[in-house]
């Protein structure tokens, strides 16, 4: 490693790196003041990575392991209170263990980048990918991103300071990334140097809202019933402050580092005259982009939509893509036990999306890939085929079918 | 050229660098040849555990969209390349991300090419791979196995070795003179170029017909479904043991029928059955409680149920009662004990000649003491 470690971040080079790696690269690059951790699978290989970086001299930071993931997030959201550029994350249940951690960060407006290296939640203990974790604080104030190859992790990890951190913003941004497919296969990632991002990224100034001694302040109160509302406002109103804030700091990033695509929010393949769209999260776009491909070039009209950021849920481009459909078919890598159609998360959302529409799309959901189950190219074709069923017959026979499931 | 895919089978702990230098190594060579590659370990496998055998792939594309069809998933279904790099593994292996015995070349596609790190030759290595039905190449590299531990690394080159092979037997994937200029790159050392391309030009393959191999059916179960599995993730007891094979005497104990976890073992124990004093610490210490109480009162490891961690022989106070020897030596998993009552004098002569060759083997379980790498690397050197 000695040849490139001269060479990382003084100038952009070109590394063999996994998701997790890309996001420790992006905590050197973005020079992160305070990383908390605690090791859980499959999130652990970010705090691996991180720990030998600094081990390494690559850069410093204060790197606190901490006893629990509740005192992680804790720690974190400290920190960021008294001005530091913070990262941490977790996995499945550890990400449920800092929940009230969770929940007062974006509560206090603390701009803390987590990375969520998405797994199943136990019982049965099982490491493999699903939505549920993450998708938890999706009530709660947090941006929610979910990532789908390696360069994209890194993009999005600088991505996630620059708008978390904005004096207009200040909310916390959870970076989701699938496990295994994400956290542990290894691609070529475009590195920028140090220069570049320091151009795309300013420091992080919580002016006259840091803690600190020249700056006498109680952050935290306890309030009585008449307070709540306006304070559940004004975090709305952040909220509602970022789509401008992450578009512009997108198209500051496309120009600085020339990639990216058109929209940060979604991602469009073959979705232009498309009458099927297939929606999901994540790397499910890789087999569902093949079967997609290999469907057009047999002359069937299919698209597929990658929902990129969850939240802000971008909901009037959403509305522009889909509404021309015919039929939508939302691929869930998560479930809602009892909801309604008993369905998953992503589902709903986007049902509720489209309900203002004139004309809207037949709506389908289908789970699949739960705790880390492969999604393969002939489940994507299944999933066209049930679809295509709803448009010709006009009818929806069963509005949630599980995919790939053994009877 | 569509997508091309290798997979190194390697062993838990031992091997784990080992696998992680082949399959990085080519995904930066193929780089040179304006490929795009990626490099992933099978993540169902539980590689920190020793012995375990366990896979990491490289898949390398001509662009990225070819390449698209290979990411996000576990396991390729079918690679141009198998790399083992333990012999032992011809036998199958059951690893945690494989429901039974999955055959060494289970994954090596038709005219591919099955590369084994191995002192053995094709035949005897043919008595324990399993038949396929379709032909495929069989390429040795002649070379002791590779093990190390879990914070050290033996640089022995057999990673160099398995890519110089690599890019004689599958040019399309890698070039040599990708790899070398590669290799160069990363490493900055000119014996270990010297290492690739003197593998390269030694590798030779020999044609495995459809049909030739072990012959034996792999054990294999099928998983239940959400309608046939008991709810409430209960996991029912294994039933207690029996008399020595449901007899009066002795005892067998209750083992998990699905899961017999034999192709972890690299070594088995050698037992000398006129030795032993009967005083039970193997069996009591055995964490696979693979020993079966004979109607007599000895111990006979039960070859499918033995992990081949040789705390068996750690413990047994007689000195030669249980010797550890390689797994390579054996094509089968019977009771020693049967063909030590069948015949005494026959196995005696056969367990003698086994442990004195032992003497020579330089199969370990990683690293025991310190020093043991620098005598095993000066070892290597001699041969």
């Amino acid at each position: 490693m000695a040849t490139v470690q001269t060479k990382l971040f003084q100038e952009s080079t070109e590394e063999l790196i996994s998701g997790s790696e890309a996001v420790g690269i992006a905590c050197a690059l973005a020079d992160v003041d305070v990383i908390t951790a605690y090791p859980i699978r499959p999130y652990d290989t970010v705090m691996q990575y991180v720990a030998r970086l600094k081990a390494d001299g690559a850069f410093d930071c204060d790197f606190i392991v901490a006893e629990s993931e509740h005192s992680q997030f804790e720690i974190v959201k400290h920190a960021s209170a008294v001005g530091a550029r913070t990262f941490s994350g977790s996995s499945g249940v550890g990400w449920f263990y800092a929940f009230e951690a969770l929940t007062v960060t974006a509560g206090l407006r603390m701009p803390v980048v987590a990375m969520v290296g998405n797994r199943a939640l136990d019982d049965p203990g099982a490491f493999g990918v699903e939505h549920n974790d993450a998708l938890a604080v999706r009530d709660l104030g947090w941006m929610l991103y979910w990532v789908a190859t390696a360069q994209e992790a890194l993009d999005t990890a600088l991505l996630a300071w620059r708008v978390a951190e904005d004096p207009r913003i200040l909310l916390p941004f959870a970076l989701s990334c699938d496990g295994s497919f994400l956290t542990h296969s290894q691609a070529i990632v475009q590195v920028p140097s140090q220069d570049q991002v320091k151009r795309f990224l300013p420091d992080y100034h919580r002016g006259t809202l840091q803690l600190h001694p020249d700056n006498p302040i109680t952050i935290a109160p306890q309030v009585n019933e008449d307070w709540l509302m306006e304070i559940r406002r004004q975090t709305d109103d952040a909220m509602r402050r970022t789509s401008d804030v992450i578009i512009e700091a997108y198209e500051e990033f496309k120009e600085e580092f020339g990639r990216g695509d058109p929209s940060p929010f979604i991602e469009e393949y073959m979705c232009e005259d498309a009458e099927i769209i297939l929606v999901g999260m994540g790397t499910l776009a890789m087999p569902t982009r093949v079967a997609v491909r290999r469907m057009r070039e047999a002359g069937k009209k299919v698209g597929f939509l990658r929902v990129k950021f969850f939240r802000p849920f971008a909901t009037e481009e959403l509305q522009k893509a889909l509404g021309g459909a015919k039929a939508v078919a939302v691929i869930d890598r998560d479930y809602s036990y009892g909801s309604p159609s008993y369905g998953g998360v992503l589902f709903h959302e986007l049902r509720s999306t489209l309900y203002p529409l004139d004309e809207r799309p037949l709506m389908l959901n289908f789970i699949a890939g739960l705790g880390g189950r492969e999604v393969m190219v002939r489940d994507v074709n299944e999933i066209v085929e049930t679809t295509q069923k709803a448009i010709d017959t006009g009818k929806i026979d069963q509005v949630t079918s599980w995919v790939a499931v053994r009877e | 050229m569509a997508t091309l895919a290798v997979e190194v089978v390697y062993r838990g702990i031992f091997q784990r660098t080992l696998a992680r230098n082949i399959v990085r190594n080519i995904v930066f060579a193929a780089r040179k040849d304006g490929k795009i590659g990626t490099a992933f370990g099978r993540y169902g496998d539980s590689p920190e555990r020793n012995g375990i055998p366990a896979k990491q792939f490289a898949i390398v594309a001509d662009t990225p969209s070819e390449l698209e069809e290979s990411l996000a998933v576990y396991e390729a279904t079918n690679v141009d390349v198998t790399i083992n790099v333990d012999d032992t593994m011809c036998k199958g292996i059951e690893s945690w991300a494989w429901y039974g015995l999955q055959p060494i070349n289970e994954l090596t596609k038709s005219g591919g090419t099955l590369i084994v790190t191995s002192r053995q030759d094709a035949d005897a290595l043919l008595e324990d791979i399993h038949q396929k039905d379709s032909p495929y190449d069989l390429a040795i590299i002649p070379s002791t196995v590779s093990f190390s531990g879990l914070w050290v690394y033996k640089d022995d080159h057999t990673d160099m070795r398995a890519l110089g092979a690599l890019c004689k037997v599958c040019p399309e994937m890698v070039s040599l003179g990708a790899m070398l200029e590669s290799i160069k790159e990363q490493t900055g050392s000119d014996t270990k170029v010297a290492s690739v391309q003197r593998a390269h030009d030694r590798t030779t393959g020999r044609p495995v017909e459809p049909g030739e191999g072990n012959t034996e059916t792999p054990f294999s179960f099928d998983l239940p479904g959400w309608k046939t599995m008991e709810e409430g993730l209960v996991i029912r007891g294994v039933a207690a043991g029996t008399g020595f094979r449901g007899g009066e005497e002795g005892y067998t104990p209750g083992r998990n029928e699905v899961f017999k976890k034999w192709s972890t073992r690299s070594m088995r124990p050698v037992i000398n059955f006129d030795t032993c004093i009967k005083c039970t610490l193997c069996w009591l210490q055995c964490p696979d409680t693979c020993f079966d109480v004979t109607p007599d009162g000895l111990y006979d490891a039960n070859m499918e149920a033995c992990c081949g961690c040789g705390v068996c022989e750690a413990v047994c106070p007689v000195p030669d009662c249980v010797t550890m020897v390689g797994e390579g030596e054996f094509n089968g998993n019977d009771s020693q004990w049967d063909a030590w009552t069948a015949d005494k004098d026959g196995y005696n002569k056969w367990m003698t000649v086994l442990v004195e060759k032992q003497k020579d083997e330089t199969r370990t379980h990683g690293f025991h003491h310190i020093g043991q790498y620098s005598e095993e690397i000066t070892a290597a050197e001699e041969v």
